[in-house]
């Protein structure tokens, strides 16, 4: 099976791990995905608050890219924004002749030209769960993530509001959880997983996002989950890397490790836990592991993000 | 009255905001039921609730919609718009609100008016490269923008460079030449739906 690949900014770096594993787990299950050369940011959330049409010209360029390469028709997204953006832009193309006209009146300035529904776009999730199944996964799974209490977080963008079609419930979705089922993990039950990380909500109001990322570590640690795994990098990064600075807020003490379901999947077919990108994260997956009998080298020193003595000159201040 | 009569007067303001916003919104069908801010995870930080926007924009008033805060505290999570039962087209509406409130010059007395800011350092940072660039978009913003905030985030960042996470310099695509002229063009036809 071969698909074309959009990895999405976030996968670059602040979720390589993201990647690795993805790379990892998809050669495992005979599936393969093929980068779109020079593919550009598909704007977040960002672009389409200030500017319309170049915020669709910019997703369109690699809607654009993509059929031109000739890759695959379908093309693998597996970030949540990325494949919303990219599943809308598309949709409201093939709805909106003015829109298709003027997209690509703004794309033959570069030498571009997207027919509308040529390209069809898929989360990394949906392809695993449908194109493979969850037969064949389970055939591959050799250490089984047996005693592993999972919250399945599905986050709001894969499964809302399904411009590249329905793939499973938009407030209730369960694909997730079949899938940990599969690889042997004990799903706990999660009634926040539909709910939004904040997105880029860090940045505009920490109140508001630091009160959305609780509730769901709360939810979490209320059902006594080992590790929350998520299919999108920007739910990652809202519940890991600012799981510290919610603790501080709040005076909690949450110590929820957040892993990309790739992870898990690639931990259950054996790889190991360096292969898959483990050990980037804030919160320390290790106890998480222990429970499945699996050993993190310890390679980065401290866990926890200590106050920097050195570098980036700026005032200091008592924390908050 | 008549088709003249009505093409004769000035759009209301709820024919405008459907007017800018992509597709059939169906704004227009809103029957106050209060589903959607329900729904909302970020509702409760909101000064108007979506439903609360749209009574709003139904009356004309126009400053008052588009200096609430409301619009930016939207996360873009589509969970109004699954569950409204008018189908109405609610993130969208958001997001046209938010460009209204830039394009009025409204946002700037709106409590999020950071908001803004930080989108157009975001898409800086696109139109430079092709891509997004975290470390230079938390530097560029938060120093420009809300320097107490960035002392506070910077263990984190630290803990991102230390992990690998974030980048020093951005990266370029090699198409940003072709991307470019994309954007210019974009921009230039503008208004479209
Ligand atoms: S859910 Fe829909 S119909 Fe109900 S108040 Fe909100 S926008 Fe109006
Ligand atoms: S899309 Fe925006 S307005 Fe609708 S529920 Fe989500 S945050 Fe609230």
């Amino acid at each position: 099976m071969r698909y074309g690949y959009y990895p999405g900014c976030s996968l670059e770096r602040s979720a390589a791990a993201y990647h690795q594993s993805a790379m990892a787990v998809v050669q495992t299950l005979g599936i393969d995905l093929v980068e779109i050369d020079d593919w550009n940011c598909c704007g977040a959330t960002e672009y389409f608050s200030i500017n319309l049409l170049p915020a669709y010209a910019l997703v369109a360029r690699n809607l654009a890219l993509a059929q031109d390469q000739g890759i695959s028709n379908q093309l693998v997204a597996p970030c949540s924004a990325c494949f919303l953006n990219l599943t809308k832009t598309d949709r409201y193309m093939m709805e909106s002749s003015k829109l298709a006209a003027d997209v690509n009146e703004a794309l033959a300035a570069g030498g571009l030209h997207y027919t509308p529904g040529t390209v069809r776009v898929r989360h990394l999730l949906e392809v695993i769960v449908n194109d493979v199944g969850y037969d064949a996964v389970a055939a591959r799974v050799s250490k089984p993530l047996t005693g592993l209490r999972v919250a399945a977080y599905y986050g709001c963008l894969i499964v809302r509001p399904g411009y590249g079609g329905i793939f499973d419930d938009p407030e209730h979705p369960t694909a997730l959880d079949k899938l940990m089922r599969v690889l042997g993990a004990e799903v706990v039950d999660f009634p926040l997983r539909a709910q939004c990380c904040g997105g880029h909500m860090t940045q505009i109001s920490q109140e508001v996002a630091f009160e959305m990322i609780r509730r769901l570590l709360k939810n979490a640690a209320d059902y006594e989950a080992d590790v929350i795994v998520t299919v999108c990098p920007m739910c990652q990064l809202n519940l890991d890397a600012y799981q510290p600075n919610v603790n501080q807020f709040f005076g909690t003490d949450y110590t929820i490790p957040v892993l990309y379901f790739t992870q898990l999947m690639g931990l259950a077919f054996g790889a190991s836990p360096i292969e898959l990108g483990i050990g980037k994260e804030f919160v320390d997956a290790r106890p998480a592991l222990d429970k499945i009998g699996v050993a993190l080298p310890l390679t980065e020193a401290p866990r926890r993000p200590e106050r920097p003595k050195e570098a980036l000159p700026m005032p200091r201040m008592e924390e908050e | 009255m008549t088709a003249t009569a009505i093409a004769a007067r000035a759009p209301t303001f709820l024919e405008e905001v459907i007017a800018r916003t992509p597709g059939e919104s169906h704004l227009e069908r809103c029957i106050q039921c209060g589903t959607c801010g329900g729904s909302c995870p970020s509702g409760a930080d909101m000064e108007h609730t979506p439903r609360g926007l749209f009574a709003l924009i139904n009356a004309g008033l126009r400053e008052l919609v588009l200096r609430s805060n409301a619009p930016w505290y939207c996360v873009s999570c589509y969970y109004c718009t699954v569950r409204c039962p008018q189908q109405i087209h609610i993130t969208d509406v958001m997001y046209t609100l938010k460009r209204m409130a830039i394009d009025e010059g409204y946002y700037t007395e709106s409590t999020a008016r950071d908001a803004p800011e930080f989108s157009k350092t975001f898409i800086d940072f696109v139109e430079s490269n092709g891509r997004s660039f975290e470390l230079g978009l938390a530097t560029a913003y938060h120093l420009r923008h809300r320097p107490l905030n960035a002392v506070g985030m910077v263990p984190m960042a630290v803990g991102m460079l230390r992990r690998g996470r974030m980048d020093l310099v951005p990266t370029r695509i090699k198409g940003i030449k072709q991307l470019q002229a994309i954007l210019k063009r974009a921009k230039e036809l503008g208004g479209a739906k």
